[in-house]
């Protein structure tokens, strides 16, 4: 169950995952660190200050709150949250994207625990979403679904056929975050392919929208707090962020999308400024 | 003369009313059975239960991505979804989505895949599957059903439910005669001989049995005695059944709805150079797109008769004879 830790705990928390995201994508040479960097508060929110409910010894628990990594190049992270949670070993993390380890390079429903879908071609998880809500209130179970989805993820046309039927649906129990960090693969989204006016787009299509600091863990935390309250419409929390937030030369450089930091150097740079950050 | 006349196969209804009576039966039966539209519901004959059980149907509209996805979200609560549409608008507009969401997350959801083939005739080449099962056999994890009348439509329905994993079941708009009487043996991935003969034997599915039926008792007319085995699934595939074939009759002639390249004869071609090579020949679809047309008379254009299906036998007969 997502506990409820305090302000200090919450940033020694969100600390230990981006080191963790770390040795796990510099082992395995690979893997997107900055797009796991870029939503660490968010997660960290999201499973562990008391939003999510969910029970790690009991990872089918069919009372659980659905949560989908829509972006599912975050794999990394999501591993980390879930080592953290109790889900499994932190050890797993080390045998990211090796052959015969379960730990996928991105996330396979099934091979490991909590991983509550298949991703990595992007714009499929707010319809999965759905799909369990839809299922729930037929089954008469009562869970929310949180959803995580990237900013250039957006640009697919899924995502708006999903937003348009979670509107009609009026699906009050699903919650999605968007990782603003206003890069996708190529570069900037402005240049590559705008997406502005993006907020007002999600309320156009029937959503309650609400914007947030997407590095600020209470900030997320009383904002998700909001959006659960939200009555007879989906909602997202457009939260803003910094990709490959910690460490600032992968900050400055939006080429570090989908790479590992490899050099020594630099590795052990990085882990300075995590754990001083 | 109709389809299945020369066999004296009873006429029937259009395959896709029995595939809507079928799954009618199953959401009544079961109540985890959830079924999921693109809103194709009065084509494919899913109406029949947003009628009787509008509560559990769904029309999520014309997004086939988004309609794939929720299907398989429902699974996530331990619902079985079957998740329908025309089999050119889901592989073509949800083939990411089926791979991810169901085939590699091997779901217990269930797919139809209507109007496949080309006998939904007059709409034309957009609307036609003559790719499906091909692009379907790209998906390892998923069992394929092609029934060929109307029992056997009705027990993969109930198959297909029953099963335990991803299953696509393909439908039609033809009516199909009746191969079998209504207390048929259908167990998925065991093909079913639907006539006995040692000269040779024709493999087929969907609509092409009963045509290997009619070429059969023509052939029988002839004095030769033609096998006739219904393979209604696709995977996994009877490799017994075929490598019998095989061996006791030593001639195949394969026929289907579907595009020759990638398609179900070419599967039983690699089991047969496999296992115990022998003479074949394929009736199918050569690399074209069909047109618009009435769909007795686009069979007979492209060459998906009984007729061509005896064509094929008396060459795939002379060339074992020439063999000995
Ligand atoms: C459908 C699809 N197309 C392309 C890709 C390759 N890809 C992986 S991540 C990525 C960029 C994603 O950008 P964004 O959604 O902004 O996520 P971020 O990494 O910035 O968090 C791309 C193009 C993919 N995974 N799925
Ligand atoms: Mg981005």
């Amino acid at each position: 169950m997502g506990s409820i830790a305090n302000k200090n705990e919450l940033k020694i928390i969100a600390r230990e995952l981006r080191l963790d995201i770390l040795e796990a994508t510099t082992k395995a040479e690979s893997g997107h660190l900055s797009s796991s960097f870029s939503s660490v508060e968010i997660l960290t929110a999201l499973f562990f200050n008391g939003i999510l409910r969910y029970r790690s010894d009991e990872p089918l628990w069919p009372e659980r709150d659905r949560f989908i990594m829509s972006k599912g190049h975050a794999a990394p992270l999501l591993y980390a949250v879930l080592a953290k949670a109790g889900y499994f070993s932190r050890d797993e993390l080390w045998r990211l994207r090796q052959a015969g380890s379960p730990v996928q390079g991105h996330p396979i429903l099934g091979c490991m625990p909590g991983v509550e879908a298949t991703t990595g071609s992007l714009g499929q998880g707010i319809s999965l979403a759905i799909g369990h809500i839809l299922g729930a209130r037929l089954i008469k179970k009562d869970f929310s679904a949180y959803v995580l989805i990237g900013d250039g993820e957006c640009q697919a046309g899924q995502i708006w056929e999903s937003a348009m039927a979670a509107a009609h649906y009026q699906m009050q129990e699903l919650i999605v975050i968007l990782d603003y960090n206003k890069f996708q693969e190529m570069g900037p989204i402005s240049r590559e392919m705008g997406l502005e006016p993006l907020t007002e787009k999600w309320q156009s299509f029937g959503w309650y929208t609400q914007e947030v600091d997407g590095h600020d863990v209470q900030k997320i935390s009383a904002a998700l707090k909001t959006l659960q309250e939200v009555k007879e419409k989906p909602s997202i929390l457009i939260a803003h962020t910094v990709k490959g937030k910690g460490i600032s030369f992968v900050e400055k450089d939006f080429t570090w999308h989908g790479r590992a930091i490899k050099d020594p150097e630099q590795y052990e740079m990085a882990k300075k400024e995590i754990l001083c950050g | 003369m109709r389809l299945g006349e020369h066999a004296g196969l009873k006429d029937s209804k259009p395959l896709r009313d029995i595939f809507g009576e079928a799954l009618l039966d199953v959401v009544r039966d079961n109540p985890k059975v959830v079924v999921l539209d693109g809103d194709l519901g009065n084509s494919t004959k899913t109406e029949l239960v947003r009628k009787a059980f509008p509560e559990r149907s769904f029309n999520i509209g014309i997004a086939e991505s988004n309609l794939v996805c929720i299907g398989a979200g429902m699974a996530g609560v331990g619902l079985i979804p079957w998740i329908t549409s025309f089999s050119s608008f889901l592989l073509c507009n949800a083939y990411d989505q089926i791979r991810l969401s169901v085939a590699m997350s091997k779901i217990n959801a269930k797919i139809l895949g209507s109007h496949g083939g080309i006998t939904l005739g007059k709409d034309g080449p957009t609307q036609m599957g003559i790719e499906d099962l091909a692009l379907v056999g790209g998906f390892p994890t998923m069992v394929i059903l092609v029934p060929c009348d109307p029992a056997s439509m009705r027990a993969a329905v109930r198959a297909a439910t029953d099963y335990e994993g991803p299953v696509w079941l393909r439908s039609s708009r033809y009516a199909m005669p009746e191969v079998y009487s209504q207390d048929l043996d259908f167990v998925i991935g065991k093909a079913n001989t639907v006539r006995e003969g040692n000269d040779l034997t024709i493999i087929a599915n969907g609509l092409m049995v009963a045509a290997g039926l009619d070429a059969a008792a023509e052939l029988a007319d002839e004095g030769i005695e033609a096998r006739v085995i219904d393979m209604h699934t696709l995977r996994p595939m009877d490799v017994e059944a075929i490598v019998s074939a095989a061996k006791e009759t030593g001639a195949i002639v394969t026929a289907e709805e579907h595009l020759l390249h990638g398609g179900f004869g070419s599967n039983i071609a690699r089991v047969v150079a496999e296992n115990c090579p022998v003479p074949m020949r394929f009736v199918g679809l050569e690399d074209t797109y069909v047109e618009s047309g009435d769909p007795d008379e686009l069979l007979k254009k492209y060459h998906l008769t009984s007729g061509d299906i005896e064509n094929m036998a008396r060459e795939v007969l002379a060339e074992k004879r020439k063999a000995k």
